[in-house]
């Protein structure tokens, strides 16, 4: 078993380059990670072209983090995965587990990272531009800060160091509906103006539908599927994958 | 009877190192298991006391061990840290007293008044230094350490080396206060001024000044106040701590 080293980013060791000149910026190759006595993931293999949306569905514990976490090197895996030179990864994980009251402001956290990966204040007032972050909220405790502006904390905190690829993890969880929408257009909006390549968790189809250019469905005991989400949000197939019907509203094809 | 500089400097040192270490410690939720670490000492005071060596050198030698046990545990096993300290340390405190025993035994525990040799004295200094320079420029790491470490991880940070570097860190803090505190009471030191400033504080640099502020204006009053009430000086400074903890406590009430 391996751990992937991070590629490139502002201040991670390198990844093994993708030896061919193609524009994927990211190919598995039969990924298998393995949790305790539990195979989480099997013989994952797939490439994500450089500006994609990709969208990784699945129920409850069929290994969306845990594919995440193995990216970036956080989980020993077999096989291969391969950052293409020169990416830097912004992450923006999974709701945290934090108290109310711990005395770290966002500032702080926002800080931190410019201190740790040497980015400069400019770099810090920008990522805090990017999501719409002012300075009061900035200078609030974290664990008072409501889901919708926690979470647009994490994402500035993911576009420092100006990432090149961004690995979000259900980025909505604990955000109320309306914050949601906004939220997913904040990513959208940022992705065509960062040139950025997206991997996004989540769970709202509707809006996979509307913004992503690939999925990848993880399920519990099906081999993982790969594909357009024309090919792959069929009603039939998500009645496999969730062992119920799934009910989106569908569009004719991701927007620009 | 007023102490001498010198008698004030290494425990002001140390009081500035548990406030630091301690704050991490706190906002990592490691309060019980920082505590119980610091049991550990124990069994290397009484092997060394058995082999007529220096206590001190065999409690130091101990704890640094313990560091290196919890983290190899924590990062090969997935028992949660609490579970692992709390069982191994608390065995290590049984194991320790029944390897040291009377007057020995109480030292080893709360401390004592004896004045440590002048090179004791200076290598504690240097090591106290050397726990303050880490702390403060570890802290943002730190920082992202305990809010996620994956996202430490994206930014770079070499999070199980840190782990490593931080739990030494914490069992040096304790080492520098076993002569004057014991293995029990500075545990304490490094616990009590922290949840202080947790309390009182709303940014981490805050947090981390109070703490040290804190833990140094207790050893001074408990060491000056000792002489004066003619008191043992280590109950002294934590009683002292805990007083402010529960001033913090109302302060954040009135809040």
């Amino acid at each position: 078993m391996s751990r992937t080293p991070l590629p490139n980013t502002a201040s991670a060791g390198k990844a093994a380059p993708i030896a061919r000149a193609v524009a994927n910026v990211l190919e598995t190759d039969r990924l298998g990670v393995r949790l305790g006595r539990r195979q989480i993931i099997t013989d994952l293999s797939l490439a994500v072209p450089e500006g994609a949306a990709l969208a990784i569905i699945g129920p409850n514990a069929s290994g969306k983090t845990v594919f995440f976490r193995a990216l970036i090197g956080a989980l020993p895996h077999t096989g291969t995965i391969r950052w293409a030179p020169g990416v830097r990864i912004g992450y923006v994980p999974q709701k945290l587990d934090l108290e109310r009251d711990l005395p770290i402001t966002g500032l702080d956290l926002l800080r931190a990272k410019a201190r740790v990966t040497g980015a400069g204040d400019a770099d810090l007032r920008r990522a805090m531009d990017l999501v719409s972050l002012g300075g009061v909220v900035a200078r609030q405790p974290i664990g008072t800060l409501s889901g919708g502006q926690f979470q647009r904390l994490l994402l500035g905190f993911a576009l420092m160091g100006r990432p090149t690829v961004l690995l979000c993890d259900e980025p909505t969880a604990g955000v109320d509906e309306p914050g949601e929408e906004h939220l997913y257009a904040m990513l959208h909006r940022l992705q065509q103006d960062e040139h950025l390549t997206v991997l996004l968790i989540s769970h709202e189809l509707n809006l996979i539908y509307r913004y992503a250019t690939a999925v990848l469905c993880l399920s519990l005991s099906r081999r993982a599927c790969f594909g357009s989400p024309l090919e792959v949000l069929t009603p039939e197939r998500l009645q496999e994958m969730y062992g119920a019907p799934m009910l989106y509203h569908r569009h004719d094809g991701p927007l620009d | 009877m007023v102490p001498s500089t010198s008698a004030v400097a290494l425990p002001v040192a140390a009081a500035v190192a548990a406030g630091l270490v301690g704050s991490f410690a706190v906002l990592r939720r490691m309060t019980l298991a920082s505590d119980a670490l610091s049991h550990v000492a124990l069994p290397g005071i009484g092997i060394a006391l058995l082999l007529n060596a220096n206590p001190v050198l065999g409690g130091v030698t101990a704890l640094l061990v313990g560091a290196v046990l919890i983290w190899r545990l924590e990062h090969r096993t997935r028992i949660p840290t609490e579970a692992i300290v709390g069982v191994v340390f608390s065995a290590a405190l049984a194991v320790g007293s029944m390897l040291t025993s009377g007057e020995e035994l109480l030292e080893a525990l709360f401390g004592t008044e004896k004045a440590p040799g002048q090179a004791e004295t200076l290598i504690s200094l240097g090591l106290a230094a050397l726990i303050v320079g880490f702390v403060l420029r570890a802290r943002h790491r730190l920082l992202l350490m305990l809010v996620s470490s994956d996202l430490a991880r994206t930014a770079g940070v070499k999070v199980a080396r840190l782990d490593l570097t931080y739990l030494l860190a914490f069992a040096l803090t304790v080492a520098l206060g076993l002569r004057y505190l014991g293995i029990l009471l500075m545990g304490s030191l490094i616990i009590i001024p922290a949840a202080t400033a947790r309390h009182i504080t709303r940014s981490l640099d805050a947090m981390l000044a109070v703490a040290a502020g804190l833990a140094v204006v207790a050893t001074v009053v408990g060491t000056l106040g000792a002489g004066v009430l003619h008191l043992p000086r280590g109950p002294l400074i934590i009683t002292v701590a805990a007083g402010f903890f529960a001033v913090g406590v109302l302060i954040r009430r009135a809040d």
